[in-house]
């Protein structure tokens, strides 16, 4: 071979390997992402029935539920418009709690409990998921730290 | 392809990123406006931080243009603001009304005491019933309300005077032009 | 007065930064001596200015002056004093600013060991590296002033991020940004190269030490990152894919395939173009990295506090940057020539597969983490991508690599016989698929498929490395041990080097194998006394107390763990709530052990002494790190290499007959 040839060679090998690589991608890509919506827009349906997809807002206030197996947790999750009941088997982050903003992942039930298989509450106090704060248009800034002077003083 | 040519492909790649971040940048969520924009303020009532026998409500709004100011004694960015929001008080065209966030009301009255006190009236919100309803995440956080008690913009974050200069100043000007 | 001295001293290099941009560069292109020779005192006096201004916010912090606004946000008087050093860089500002601590230090190195290089090349690569530096300075001083001042003075500060309060995330940053830093080095290099239109072998043998450096900070750094995720985030995870993550992993991706480029470069004269390429690409990415992270534009976990004005400072800055860098290439690289011949299997290939793998990942990750904002762009709804995408995009290219890492460096330069490869390698062949047929039996494969192949793989790193090791050793003199001193001490730490990350690779591959197929991970609810089996441990749950630390509080749980009727060990995790924040935080428990980890983290109290809890067993998960630990200690094998010693050896020789002379 000449060295025209290989290096031909070595170029279509290159270019099948990017083609190849590219579909691979793009087509794991299609089963592996996930959308995002708001409560609003779940109770307007608007949310695959099939598909795993996240819905975020803040943890309604007195809505959060143990069950008797002590690891299940019932919960509502609203944008102020709508409201989302959620149920979520597990350990909850740190940060999860009434009144702060979650994503949630997993897939609604027929009886329209979203049953979550994740729940995210960012482990940065002074940031917010930009989908909350969308849903919400509204974003976090100086942190949700609660009565810092008064523990400090105890 | 030219030889030369190729060698341009990185800068181009190269160009479609910067489109796509300059893109991401402009979908930034803190410039998303909130949907309580044009609409009424929700009804509330709040005790009164510095005189718990008087009540802050939706209706102490109407008639005069506000700046809803949401605050607490923990919120160091509130201190940056707060020499901001003592010069505004000077100003007769509006009324600042404060809506005292998950705080302690002696904590409050305090820093109210040490560092004077810009507001016409302080609504004590500990639990966050008020602010929930408001869709307030953080403070500080600034409502723009008009005489009609409609909300016209929400600032995120410390008033500075760029801000005041920028956005607010000339908001203000507008609402009380339409009287 | 002293934060406003700091904030003096940062004008002050920027002032400097300018003139070390300008003069060299100007001198070189000129040919004016004076005004080239002024570089390397500029790059010393960028760093003295910097030097003062991150004293200056040390010692802001170490006093707990909460009249500065960074050090109010970011520290508190509570803070133990060995977290009021790493809260410096804890937030935006002063990681900023460490950031161009680290740049003026890779200046001044630069400056203080490249007397053998001929004046003009120094001239340009410390302008190029001045450059850079006015970039971060001006971004610093004109959005994120780390000494601005509050008032009226708070009492108290808001405390450091208690995530942050670990020792593991006080030194992960700095390794970090040497990294990302580091291969702005690289970058000048090359930059310097194409304006001075020479691209010869003698610049790769100059980037490459610079370049190894720097890899293996960022090695070290993205380590200790997951190191820490794993034992702090109280998830058990090592690696999310998460934006951040991503964004130090492709540099680390690309610098790389950088190293291995600019070994047939420096080798063969050939790959010239491309090596340039990647040298600005690594760099590139390290600051399309930081764009990332700080303006807000993509969600991630340890996204700082964001800001778009930033984020479209960064921008114009990357455009001048990254655009300038490769506007410069699309100029100059067309005059670049090719360089050496080779065939089809000969080194050169392999090490152009290795760069074609590397370089495929890095756009597949940069791909999976721009894809949330590829789908807002075109109004396709608000996406996540899922960790499994990424997940799969490795296990789709990281077999063929490291089928590949067997093979290559057995490969001889130019040109090659299949049959002698063969012949070399078959021992190494037999015993990996030997290992292949062992790992299939259900008893250690546990069913899944990848498990055999992660072992055979690692095995066959393994065994090929030896051979290797014995074919280089064959025809020396003496014994196994002896030989391989002499070659240690003499010429072969590159090799040997290159030998031991290799290794770390092949460790790397039976942790994540392992790890990812074989742990245990159970969310349950436990009484005091109760015990559970997993994986043929015991954990039995004795119940949790109320303690103090020093700036929080705390329920701490007690486990013991019993292996058999043996007890093994007796675990605390807690959960804790931090006072200045009033932040929960959990605080895992880790049995560590160089075959597994046990692992408990408490979730909450759910009544009566209950508690909903999580258990794991993590098998090997200690080679992830000991392999990138293995991989950075390779790098720094191979850069203490004598052909860089005898560089030092050579200049330092005539600069000590010059000061005799004197």
């Amino acid at each position: 071979m000449k060295a025209r040839q290989k290096r031909l060679v070595l170029v279509g090998l290159a270019l099948i390997g990017v083609a190849g690589a590219t579909t691979l991608a793009l087509s794991a890509l299609q089963s592996n992402i996930s959308y995002f919506f708001s409560p609003s827009q779940v109770m307007a349906s608007e949310h695959p029935s099939d598909a795993v997809f996240r819905v975020g807002g803040v943890v309604v206030p007195e809505t959060v539920a143990r069950q008797a197996d002590g690891l299940t947790v019932r919960f509502d999750v609203t944008d102020n418009a709508a409201v989302v009941p959620v149920s979520y088997t597990g350990i909850l982050p740190d940060l999860f709690s009434e009144g702060q903003g979650v994503v949630a992942k997993g897939r609604i039930g027929t009886d329209g409990v979203f049953y979550a298989e994740e729940v995210l509450a960012k482990h940065d106090e002074s940031y917010m998921p930009p989908e909350v704060a969308d849903t919400l248009q509204t974003a976090h800034i100086d942190g949700i730290i609660e009565q810092t002077t008064e523990s400090l003083k105890q | 392809m030219s030889k030369s040519l190729r060698f341009l492909v990185p800068l181009i790649i190269f160009g479609a990123l910067v489109i796509l971040l300059m893109i991401g940048l402009g979908k930034d969520p803190t410039k998303v406006p909130s949907p309580l924009i044009g609409k009424p303020v929700p009804e509330f009532s709040l005790p009164a931080l510095t005189d718990p026998e008087r009540r802050v409500e939706d209706e102490d709004l109407q008639g005069e243009i506000s700046l809803v100011n949401v605050w607490a004694s923990w919120c160091v960015s509130c201190r940056q603001e707060h020499q901001a929001l003592m010069a505004l008080s000077k100003n007769s065209d509006f009324q600042i009304v404060g809506i005292n966030w998950k705080d302690d009301a002696q904590d409050a009255r305090e820093v109210l005491r040490m560092t004077g006190n810009p507001y016409a009236m302080n609504g004590h919100d500990p639990d966050n019933k008020v602010g929930l309803h408001w869709g307030v995440y953080g403070a500080p956080e600034t409502f723009v309300v008009d005489r009609q008690g409609i909300i016209r913009y929400k600032h995120i974050g410390p008033i500075t005077r760029e801000v005041w200069e920028k956005t607010l100043e000339p908001l203000v000007a507008k609402l009380k032009a339409e009287g | 007065m002293i934060p406003e001295l700091g904030h003096l001293a940062l004008i002050l290099a920027l002032l400097l930064a300018i003139a070390q941009a300008g003069f060299p560069l100007a001198g070189s292109l000129t040919g004016n001596r004076p005004w080239m020779t002024m570089a390397r005192p500029l790059a010393y006096g960028q760093l003295a200015f910097v030097a003062i201004a991150f004293a200056a916010l040390v010692q802001a912090f170490l006093a707990s002056d909460f009249s500065v606004l960074y050090v109010a946000q970011n520290s508190n008087s509570l803070l133990p004093d060995i977290y009021k050093i790493s809260a410096v860089w804890g937030g935006h500002e002063g990681s900023l600013l460490l950031w161009a601590l680290m740049m003026a230090g890779w200046g001044a190195a630069v400056a203080a060991f490249s007397r053998n290089l001929p004046l003009p090349v120094v001239a340009r690569v410390i302008a190029v590296m001045g450059m850079v530096a006015i970039g971060f300075l001006l971004f610093m001083l004109l959005t994120s002033n780390p000494f601005e001042r509050l008032f009226p003075v708070p009492p108290e500060g808001r405390d450091l991020n208690p995530l942050l309060q670990d020792f593991g995330l006080a030194i992960h940053p700095p390794m970090l940004y040497m990294g990302y830093v580091g291969f702005s080095v690289a970058f000048a290099f090359a930059l310097a190269a194409l304006i001075g239109g020479k691209l010869d072998a003698a610049w790769a043998r100059w980037s490459r030490p610079w370049t190894t450096v720097a890899w293996v900070f960022l090695t070290i750094g993205i380590a200790l990152g997951s190191w820490w995720a794993y034992y702090e985030l109280g998830w058990g995870g090592w690696w999310f894919w998460d934006p951040v993550e991503n964004a130090s992993l492709m540099p680390w991706l690309v610098g790389t395939a950088l190293i291995h480029s600019l070994a047939v470069t420096e080798k063969r004269a050939a790959f010239k173009s491309w090596t340039v390429l990647l040298a600005i690409s690594a760099f590139s990415l390290s600051l399309l990295g930081t764009f990332l992270v700080r303006s807000g534009v993509l969600t991630s976990v340890h996204a700082f506090a964001t800001d778009p004005e930033r984020g479209l400072f960064i921008l114009l800055f990357l455009c001048l940057v990254i655009g300038g860098s490769l506007a410069l290439y699309a100029w100059r690289a067309p005059e670049v020539s090719e360089g050496g011949r080779f065939d089809l299997l000969s080194r050169e290939s392999g090490l152009l597969l290795n760069n074609l793998l590397f370089v495929a990942f890095t756009v597949l990750v940069l791909f999976g983490t721009l894809a949330p904002l590829i789908y807002e762009a075109f109004n396709l709804g608000k996406i996540s991508v899922g960790f499994p995408w990424f997940n799969k995009m490795f296990l789709a290219l990281a077999p063929f690599l490291a089928l590949l890492l067997g093979i290559g460096p057995a490969t001889r330069w130019k040109h090659d016989e299949p049959w002698r490869l063969t012949k070399t390698l078959w021992i190494a062949l037999a015993l990996s698929i030997g290992m292949l047929a062992l790992a299939s039996l259900p008893a250690i494969s546990g069913g899944d498929q990848w498990v055999p192949i992660g072992i055979a793989l690692a095995a066959w790193l393994l065994f090929s490395h030896l051979t290797l090791v014995r074919e280089r050793l064959k025809h020396k003199h003496g014994s196994w041990r002896q030989a391989m001193l002499a070659d240690f001490s003499g010429n072969g730490r590159s090799f040997y080097g290159m030998v031991v990350a290799h290794l770390g690779v092949a460790m790397f591959i039976v942790g994540v194998t392992m790890v990812s197929n074989h742990e245990i991970e159970k969310d349950l609810r436990m009484s005091p006394g109760d015990s559970h089996e997993m994986a043929g441990y015991r954990f039995e749950f004795l119940g949790a107390q109320k303690v103090n630390g020093p700036n929080y509080r705390a329920d701490q749980g007690h486990f013991i763990v019993y292996r058999g009727q043996r007890q093994i060990a007796e675990l605390f995790p807690e959960k804790r709530s931090y006072l200045g924040g009033g932040m929960p935080m959990t605080e895992a428990a880790i049995d560590a052990g160089f075959f597994r980890d046990v692992y408990v983290s408490l979730g909450e109290a759910v009544g009566g002494g209950d508690w909903a809890l999580r258990l794991y067993y993590k098998p090997y998960v200690r080679w992830i790190w000991l392999g990138a630990g293995l991989m950075a200690l390779g790098g720094a094998i191979a850069v203490s290499d004598r052909r860089y010693r005898t560089a030092r050896a050579r200049r330092t020789a005539p600069t000590e007959a010059v000061a005799a002379k004197a």
